[in-house]
């Protein structure tokens, strides 16, 4: 239990620190760690599979595309840097005191909702979650994808032809 | 057969772009019309059990879970007719072929995930497919490109997000009860106590999320601006059915297979209806912008679907869906008439128009038909399903609500007779003296919305026993 708990804070610390930092890199720096604690805290809660997703695609996948965008964007200049950082400091200075309240509060809030709940059948096997329990799913994300495409084409594509 | 619904639209997009030649994109929008005509002809002729068959090669290889009931086949013809007239009006607006193209595919790939809404019989896959109508949406709302575009686009990104927050969570508490996403295991698991916390927390905030997606006020900041800046093709998609099927279509499915909530949740939804059927109609009356106070309009109309599912009863669960499908008509209609009054007159402005009659006959006209049924006038439909909704509110005692409906229903008639003056009626506003009747294909749409508003409510008794009632069965009670 102590150590999820300590999981969560550092959870919650990395989550600010995406928020305040002032600098590109160090935002998405920290988000990977956010999503790295998120995948420890999912393989604590023995969801394997959800931990796996997470780590591949918010870890790593999503890091390395921001990384790669953020090395063509110029760098700010120091000054800017510290106007940047003080203006978002006292603009989210008072988030992490509504995180503790909301934090206290939810967790009055849920004890006296203990219910009996159903225990949640495992499914090891992730080619069967994926093509067999899962494949409206599987479609619809297809579909995103399409969507993902032709919304490229319609914003960006056309535009560059002018 | 289910799974054609969503794989058939699919399938045309990647055929499409296989043949990326020049004279397939020059008539690809015909492929939409025919598809749309046959998903409203299959819909309505076929009957469900047999759309509902898993024989064949196909169900072989896929065993995609969908189902359909009264309300899904309901949903689909609804879906059918508004993408049609998009993509009629789209055909005929968008003077490039490429941008033509685009959109189509565009909107194919939102009639898949419009129709995947409404028949997936699982909570999760449900949010799946309202992310690829609300991506598609993000996209053909900044079709322009410009600062208005863009911004409201944005405007819309970020609160559907939050809307998504908030049914993802709503989703995963359901879980917690249920342990599995399936309609079915939820609404077991939710049937012995309705009304415990756990369940109204996950309800409301998933009501959160559907109001947000459905611009109900106090959500409904997105919707003005995007339904008025994006290209009248989409505003039709937008205010036509996209708010129906990712807002209010869910929120009927989840008020169902959970019992509601209880009373507390049902008066939320009646207060809120109530609420924006009010607000969206005055903010009607103030509007210089005709897609703009269309856009209200719809907020307002929300409205009256939200206060009559509120309701709970199975009288007020038809009524709002019979609502659902005469507002998508009429509303689909009235974007197509505004689209073909600025691409005649190359404005939107209401200030700058007037005595259009004379010069549009057949878009005045036809506008005349719609603007009486959405503010209740009879024979026409929508006075039927405004009446169904305060009879129902009647029934149920709730007076006051009532009251509220009929009063506003009297501001409808009077900013759409303001409209209607202020365009085509009048003397013929300078610089307009060469306006002439937009191209056939242009009013074609808007001819057939009109006749269908006409004999829906010609034949009232017909639809009503055909379509509507058999939705009241759907009623968990």
């Amino acid at each position: 239990m102590n150590l999820i708990l300590a999981m969560l804070i550092i959870l919650i610390i990395a989550a600010l620190m995406v928020v305040f930092s002032s600098r590109l890199l160090l935002a998405a720096i920290s988000l990977a760690a956010t999503s790295i604690m998120l995948t420890l805290l999912m393989f604590k809660l023995n969801s394997p599979i959800a931990a796996v997703f997470e780590l591949s695609i918010c870890a790593g996948l999503i890091t390395v595309i921001f990384i790669t965008t953020i090395s063509f964007v110029k760098p700010v200049a120091q000054e800017d840097l510290i106007e940047t950082r003080n203006k978002r400091i006292k603009k989210y200075a008072a988030l992490p005191i509504i995180l503790i309240i909301v934090g206290v509060v939810i967790s009055y809030v849920i004890k006296p909702l203990v219910l009996a709940l159903p225990a949640i059948v495992q499914e090891k096997n992730v080619a069967n979650v994926l093509w067999n329990l899962r494949q409206v799913d599987l479609l619809g994300q297809a579909i995103i994808l399409l969507v993902g495409v032709f919304g490229i084409v319609v914003l960006f594509k056309e535009g560059q032809k002018k | 057969m289910l799974a054609l619904f969503v794989l058939i639209p699919l399938f045309v997009v990647l055929i499409l772009n296989l043949l990326r030649f020049d004279f397939i994109k020059k008539i690809a929008c015909w492929f939409g019309v025919v598809l749309t005509l046959a998903q409203i002809g299959f819909a309505l002729f076929v009957p469900i059990d047999l759309l509902s068959s898993r024989s064949g090669f196909f169900a072989k290889y896929f065993a995609f879970n969908f189902t359909m009931d009264s309300l899904s086949k309901l949903m689909i013809v609804t879906i059918g007719i508004v993408v049609f007239t998009a993509i009629m009006i789209g055909q005929f607006t968008y003077s490039d072929d490429t941008k033509r193209f685009n959109f189509l595919n565009l909107i194919l790939l939102v009639l898949a995930g419009m129709n995947g809404i409404v028949m997936v019989s699982d909570i999760f896959s449900l949010y799946v497919f309202i992310e690829i109508v609300a991506v598609a949406s993000f996209v053909l709302i900044s079709t322009y490109k410009d600062k208005l575009a863009l911004e409201s686009s944005f405007k819309y990104i970020v609160l559907s997000i939050t809307a998504t927050v908030f049914i993802l969570l709503s989703i995963s508490i359901f879980v917690l009860i249920s342990g599995s996403t399936s309609f079915t295991a939820i609404a077991n698991a939710t049937k012995n106590s309705p009304s415990s916390s756990l369940i109204v927390i996950a309800v409301c905030l998933f009501i959160c999320g559907a109001f947000t997606k459905g611009g109900l006020v106090p959500f409904h900041g997105w919707l003005p601006d995007a339904h008025s800046s994006a290209p009248s093709s989409i505003s039709i998609l937008l205010s036509g059915v996209v708010i129906k099927v990712t807002g209010i279509y869910p929120l009927i499915r989840i008020m169902n297979i959970t019992g509601g909530g209880g009373n507390p949740v049902k008066n939320i939804l009646m207060f809120v209806g109530a609420l924006s059927i009010v607000v969206g109609a005055l903010a009607s009356l103030g509007q210089k912008d005709i897609k703009r106070m269309l856009a209200f309009s719809s907020v307002s109309q929300m409205g009256y679907i939200v206060l009559s599912i509120g309701i709970g009863t199975p009288l007020g669960l038809a009524a709002a869906v019979f609502h659902i499908l005469n507002h998508a008509i009429f509303k689909s209609q009235l974007f197509a008439n505004a689209a073909a009054v600025e691409k005649q007159t190359g404005t939107r402005d209401m200030d700058k128009l007037g005595g259009l009659a004379s010069k549009m006959p057949v878009t005045g006209g036809t506008s005349i038909v719609a603007m009486l049924s959405i503010s209740g006038i009879p024979p026409l439909s929508g006075f039927w399903s405004k009446l169904l909704i305060i009879i129902a509110l009647w029934q149920s005692a709730h007076y006051a609500y009532a009251f509220i409906a009929v009063v506003a229903s009297v501001i409808t008639l009077a900013y759409f007779l303001s409209f209607q003056r202020r365009v085509f009626f009048g003397k013929l506003a300078e610089g307009l003296e060469n306006v002439k009747e937009a191209k056939f294909g242009l009013v074609l749409p808007a001819l057939i919305l009109a006749l269908l508003t006409i004999l829906i409510g010609v034949f009232f008794p017909l639809v009503l026993n055909k379509l509507i009632l058999p939705i009241q069965s759907i009623l968990k009670l």
